[in-house]
């Protein structure tokens, strides 16, 4: 999306705490109106992003632009970016109103206009029977809405959401993520949303960065994301993944290399220019390898297994398989009442095929 | 295991009430009965009942005492405040470790006795005290000031005792303010300032009250204090009292003012415990709060 300005920009960004680096030459670039997800185990750096992009804590290097306008040196409570925390932080001593409109007070504006503004933000959270409450008479989900119209209400360039749905329960959390990216729709405001549960990044995000000890993994779609990992620590961390070691047997053509994994030769997409006798990991997910009959796999390209465990998920029936080289996969198959042979027993030798093109091919990054 | 643990119950909680009972209750009910009675050369108190004592209360020469005792108390309340506020929150910007520490330094003083210190403090005041010499010696005045024995050293001297009443419950007040509401605050365009009016004061509103109350109630009735730096001419509440008791031998007066004292204090933790509940209410600070 070349033709979509670039809203914030951030460049050569550093920060430690103490002695600890947590942020290196840092570069990020948010464009205007997409939801941007920063992904990454508890500890990677993102919520340091988040804060710096607030204005609660100075980068020790680096240049931060909103809208082309420097605001590196900018104090918080003078940059057009608003924050719903992670805890909410929702005044205690204000009722729902008066939480909502003190952006606006603080901003100076009229109060017949904060009147309006603030009402209409409540509505369209559904919260205007509820304004004259305190927020802890709140239920957890009406009080994330509350914090989010705070934010909202002053119609910032940016809205920064830091784990913001990681306090609810587990259906709420649903909703509210369909809420959440609805609402960033309607209001066209690029949200910048951190969290470190990669289901609702995939579910939210129109881009998402994938984070690590303070280094950026990969950036992309989340399609992009679950089906091309650009390295291992991406596809663990994002869904549940299955990884074979194997190696190069010889190139076939610009698209393809012949490899051998556990004891079979299999013929894998990939682009990167790998020779024979290089070390690869073939990656695929469980949804995309099928389980079936040892009798039923023969002249095809199969690996051997026994069943270790079956775990039945309503739509899924996840296999748990043991390799005759200690390597054990899962493989997740939706539900087919239909096939008499689907419902395989523990311990029983089953063949495991992939279809060409489906697996992930990565360069050998060394036994992890 | 739970006979034990009953006994422990009995014994302890038997050993506290009938302490406060032996000490606090029945001495104030004695003063209570007493406050009703009369009086004579022969006798600290005595028969019939009457009402007189609680008369001689609205006597205008006490009710000068009474205003001018509170004006005291009020000004000691306001400047420990005004001390106390920035005390309490520039230890809650130390490092953990050193909060301890400097609590324990503010109290460390209060372990020698209060007299020993007001001692001090009237020698500190004094003519040829510290105060007056240095302002001589730097030559800002000819003559010494006269800052012992008024109002101003008796406030000062209050000031002083109870500024860790004032702190204690600051402190805790201040450190239990949740930081992200500050951030949020500044997220939301507050400065500073804005950001201390709007949710530092309206937070910690609690522990505000507290503190004041637990300055402004001892602050009436140190009557020490008034006697070693008031020279006799400045009077709190608590002179008055000791006055009737030892030297007048008016029991039932003394009585009578040291009821309507409790009635007075009683009044204003009433209104506290009110309001807390108010804030309560509103702000969701719980009682384990002050």
């Amino acid at each position: 999306m070349p033709s979509t300005p670039i809203l914030l920009k951030i460049s050569g960004l550093s920060k430690s705490f103490a002695d600890q680096k947590v942020l290196t030459d840092f570069e990020l670039s948010i464009q205007d109106g997409e939801f941007f997800t920063l992904l990454g185990p508890s500890g990677c750096g993102k919520t340091t992003i988040l804060r710096i992009i607030a204005g609660f804590e100075q980068a020790d290097a680096g240049c931060i632009e909103l809208d082309q306008q420097d605001i590196t040196l900018l104090k918080a409570e003078n940059r057009p970016i608003n924050t719903v925390f992670q805890s909410y932080a929702l005044f205690p001593h204000m009722t729902v109103f008066d939480n909502v409109a003190f952006g606006l007070k603080m901003a100076k504006v009229n109060s017949a206009e904060i009147k309006q503004r603030v009402n209409e933000v409540l509505e369209m959270v559904q919260l205007q029977d509820l304004a004259q409450r305190k927020p802890q008479q709140l239920s957890g989900g009406q009080q994330q809405r509350v914090a989010i119209a705070r934010a909202v209400v002053n119609r910032p360039k940016l809205l920064l959401l830091d784990e913001s749905l990681s306090a609810l329960d587990y259906k709420l959390r649903q909703q509210m993520q369909i809420e959440l990216k609805r609402l960033q729709r309607k209001l066209g405001i690029s949200f910048v949303y951190v969290t470190h549960d990669q289901e609702e990044a995939l579910s939210m995000s129109d881009r998402i960065m994938v984070m690590n000890k303070g280094e950026v993994q990969q950036i992309g779609t989340p399609r992009d994301i679950y089906e091309n990992p650009a390295n291992l620590f991406v596809a663990r961390f994002i869904g549940e993944i299955n990884q074979f070691d194997a190696s190069v047997i010889q190139r076939i053509d610009e698209d393809h290399i012949e490899v051998a994994v556990e004891g079979a030769d299999w013929v894998v997409k990939t682009q990167y220019p790998l020779h024979a006798g290089d070390k690869v990991h073939i990656l695929l997910r469980p949804e995309d390898l099928r389980v079936t009959n040892v009798e039923q796999s023969q002249g095809k390209v199969h690996m051997l297994g026994n069943i270790v465990d079956r775990n039945y998920k309503g739509k899924t029936l996840d296999s748990y398989i043991r390799l005759p080289s200690g390597n054990e996969v899962v493989a997740s198959e939706f539900f087919d009442e239909d096939d008499p042979d689907f419902d395989y027993s523990i311990n029983q030798n089953v063949a495991i095929q992939w279809v060409t093109g489906w697996e992930v091919v990565l360069p050998y990054e060394g036994q992890l | 295991m739970k006979k034990m643990i009953k006994g422990f119950q009995f014994w302890s909680i038997g050993l506290a009430s009938s302490w406060l009972s032996l000490f606090v209750l029945v001495p104030s009910i004695l003063i209570v009965i007493i406050s009703f009675l009369s009086t004579d050369v022969e006798h600290f108190a005595r028969l019939p009942l009457t009402f007189s004592a609680y008369g001689k209360v609205f006597d205008p020469l006490f009710l000068v005492v009474l205003g001018n005792s509170l004006k005291m108390a009020l000004m000691a309340t306001l400047i420990c405040l005004l001390i106390g506020y920035p005390f309490a929150f520039l230890i809650t910007q130390l490092p953990q470790k050193l909060r301890g520490l400097m609590m324990f330094l503010m109290i460390l003083p209060f372990w020698t006795n209060s007299l020993v210190r007001i001692y001090a403090i009237s020698f500190f005041l004094g003519k040829k005290g510290l105060i007056n010499q240095s302002l001589q010696w730097f030559g800002l005045i000819d003559q010494p000031l006269n800052l012992l024995y008024s109002q101003f050293a008796i406030v000062y001297g209050l000031s002083y005792l109870l500024l860790p009443f004032m702190v204690m419950p600051l402190y805790n007040a201040l450190e239990k303010l949740d930081h992200s509401l500050l951030e949020a605050a500044k997220d939301l365009g507050a400065n500073s300032f804005q950001r201390f009016v709007r949710v530092t004061i309206p937070m910690t509103m609690p522990g505000i009250v507290a503190g004041c109350l637990m300055v402004l109630l001892p602050a009436m009735g140190m009557f020490y204090v008034a006697d070693l730096l008031g020279g006799g001419k400045n009077l709190l509440l608590g002179n008055v009292i000791r006055t009737q008791f030892i030297q007048t031998r008016d029991w039932p007066y003394g009585s009578a003012l040291s009821v309507v004292m409790i009635v007075l204090l009683s009044l204003m933790l009433w209104g506290y415990l009110k309001s807390s509940r108010s804030v309560n209410r509103k702000g969701g600070l719980g009682d384990s709060d002050f």
